[in-house]
């Protein structure tokens, strides 16, 4: 949730494969909180969809960048954060002439 | 414990929605442990409302404070000092912790964000489920330690009923049927002739019936 | 058994002669024409004529009323009474009312959940459950005085009846259960309806074997199958309802058209197999919805004319 009250576009929480974890039960603990956390991600319009849990082994690169790949173009097709959108309307907009200067 | 479920974040947001600061109260007892409204779920529920509130384009003033409890008089002393900077407390203690932050904070609007449910027990992770409803009458010693009252969906003391059904209660096949319960377990404690005695009409007196209740100990008190 | 009331009923099972009873549902209205008109039917068929009390928990005329216009039509009702939607003064209250119009049998039910009905989201009451009711009777009527300790003036004299359905789960309490209702003060007993003939004689028989028959009237629970859809809904949505394989096939096979007089078929082969099982003392035939077949099955069976005990 910080993450994305900051702003971020998407997040997504990567955990052991399931019945491979240390913790023996955690990463499943936070499948379950990832999936309450994307109703309340839908309820508030941000969609619930920027948020997703993803399994794998420590030493499995392939699959860590393919998840990366795949929440990368997850968040381009959803398109920018609402909140980071919220956050930069409540910045005081530039000066019309630092504006000008840009332009 | 006592089990408590969050309520839906659109209703909350709708109960807060005039706020300008806003403090979200949990509770570090039974409410931690069903998930409900502990620090945790503190943190959760302060986030989506900052979050709803910026996209609203308003400046609403979120805190979060998490108390041991909210059911003792020394740990609600803990926000004295900070109380006046909020216009509302969401508490997401049970019901209990939501009005004893109210009366101690007399004219400060103290609301609720979890609805709480009953007393119950942690069977799974994820799964509870009622056991006592606090009659003030324990009949545990006589119904093989398993409750007619909160067991049984008639609270019937002489059960079962006609409506059991493979070892099911009538108002849903997922729901034990109380009576089998204690049948099941008069047979294994060897007591099955306890089951003919009849248990006599109950005194609900010292139930909900009779009034709010009050505990006092004299032994106990300063 | 001796005679302690002014019932017709108890008149006829202490006379040895199999009783008949059936049952009316009041409507979900106040017309007051309808228990007149279901009791007209019926009323030279059977001893005595249940009303049924807010039964599935679907509001309708209340079970009371129904009974005062029978006792004012000369008939015999037995007033069914729920512990779900009163609490002990209500119920004490209405037990009172039925004794001052002379109402002389009640039956004791629990009731079923009112999540069954049109009021799903209400509250129930159970402040006392069926066999507390049982024993709130006979305290009413044999003591003379109220749960509180007051005397009454002019006990209520009801014969006092209870269900039990032998089919409930888990089986082996349900005759234990039986000697439970008798204890608690049930002189009848009306029974679950019964498709599952050998099960019913297998509980009759342990009744017997505990002496129950002779301490209680069992009037055996019928009702006749309109369709094999009505054999199926029974035997699958029905709690507590055991309807064998055999009878919903014996309806299945049985043409569309035919399926009505085959459940009635059904219903009078029962009750000639049940007359001959020792201890059972009479019928509980409950057509629902259908009360106009009662005297058929009455006649078919062989328990018509109905006895003469005035």
């Amino acid at each position: 949730m910080r993450p994305l009250e900051k702003g971020a576009d998407g997040v997504y929480v990567v955990g052991c494969r399931e019945g491979d974890c240390h913790y023996n039960s955690g990463n499943f603990r936070a499948k379950a909180r990832v999936e309450q956390t994307r109703k309340v991600l839908d309820a508030l319009g941000i969609g619930g969809r920027r948020l997703e849990m993803f399994n794998l082994s420590s030493s499995d690169g392939p699959s860590f960048a393919r998840y990366a790949r795949e929440m990368h173009d997850r968040i381009l097709e959803l398109g920018p954060n609402p909140i980071r959108t919220a956050l930069a309307k409540k910045k005081k907009p530039p000066p019309a002439e630092l504006q000008a200067a840009v332009a | 414990m006592i089990v408590a479920e969050k309520k839906p974040i659109e209703e909350i947001i709708d109960t807060v929605k005039d706020c300008q600061s806003i403090l979200v109260l949990g509770c570090n007892e039974c409410v931690t442990v069903c998930e409900a409204g502990g620090k945790k779920e503190v943190g959760l529920l302060a986030s989506a409302l900052r979050m709803h509130f910026l996209q609203q384009g308003r400046e609403v003033n979120i805190g979060e404070r998490t108390l041991e409890r909210q059911c003792d008089q020394e740990y609600l002393e803990e926000i004295r000092d900070i109380i006046d900077l909020y216009d509302m407390v969401v508490s997401i203690a049970c019901g209990v912790g939501v009005q004893f932050t109210a009366e101690k904070y007399h004219a400060k609007p103290v609301v609720p964000g979890v609805n709480t449910l009953f007393m119950g027990a942690n069977e799974a992770r994820g799964v509870w489920s009622e056991r006592c409803q606090g009659c003030g009458q324990c009949l545990l010693a006589v119904s093989g330690g398993i409750c007619p009252v909160s067991r049984c969906a008639k609270r019937i003391l002489n059960g079962p009923c006609g409506g059991s059904s493979a070892g099911k209660c009538e108002i849903n096949k997922e729901l034990p049927c109380g009576w089998q319960l204690i049948i099941d377990r008069l047979k294994a404690l060897g007591r099955m002739d306890d089951y003919e005695k009849i248990i006599p009409i109950k005194d609900w007196s010292t139930e909900r019936a009779g009034g709010p209740r009050k505990v006092v100990r004299e032994d106990l008190k300063l | 058994m001796t005679i302690r009331t002014a019932s017709k009923l108890e008149k006829i099972l202490a006379s040895g002669q199999l009783a008949v009873t059936s049952e009316c549902g009041p409507p979900r209205g106040s017309d007051p024409e309808v228990i007149p008109r279901k009791a007209e039917a019926i009323k030279n068929h059977v001893d005595a004529i249940n009303v049924t009390d807010n039964q599935t928990s679907m509001t309708r005329l209340c079970s009371l009323a129904a009974c005062i216009r029978l006792k004012l039509m000369g008939l015999e009702p037995v007033l069914q009474m729920v512990t779900r939607d009163r609490n002990r003064i209500a119920l004490q209250s209405d037990i009172l009312g039925a004794a001052s119009f002379d109402i002389q049998n009640i039956l004791c039910l629990s009731g079923d959940h009112q999540s069954f009905g049109d009021c799903a989201r209400g509250q129930n009451v159970y402040d006392i459950d069926s066999l507390q009711l049982l024993q709130t009777v006979r305290h009413m009527r044999d003591e003379g005085k109220f749960l509180g300790g007051d005397p009454i003036i002019r006990p209520p004299r009801l014969f006092v009846g209870a269900a039990e359905n032998p089919f409930a789960d888990p089986y082996e309490i349900r005759v234990p259960r039986l000697a439970k209702k008798i204890a608690a003060g049930a002189e009848f007993i009306q029974t679950q309806c019964i498709y599952n003939l050998d099960k019913f004689e297998d509980w009759m028989r342990q009744a017997r074997d505990r002496g129950l028959t002779e301490q209680v009237y069992i009037l055996a629970g019928l009702t006749p199958m309109k369709s094999v859809g009505m054999a199926r809904y029974m035997k699958n949505r029905v709690p507590g309802m055991d309807v064998p394989d055999a009878v919903v096939k014996r309806l299945a096979d049985t043409p569309k058209e035919k399926q009505a007089e085959e459940g009635i078929k059904i219903c009078v082969e029962s009750i000639q197999r049940l007359k001959e099982v020792k201890g059972v003392a009479g019928f509980h035939i409950m057509a629902i919805e259908w009360e106009e077949k009662v005297p058929e099955i009455v006649e078919q069976a062989g328990l018509y004319p109905r006895p003469d005990v005035a």
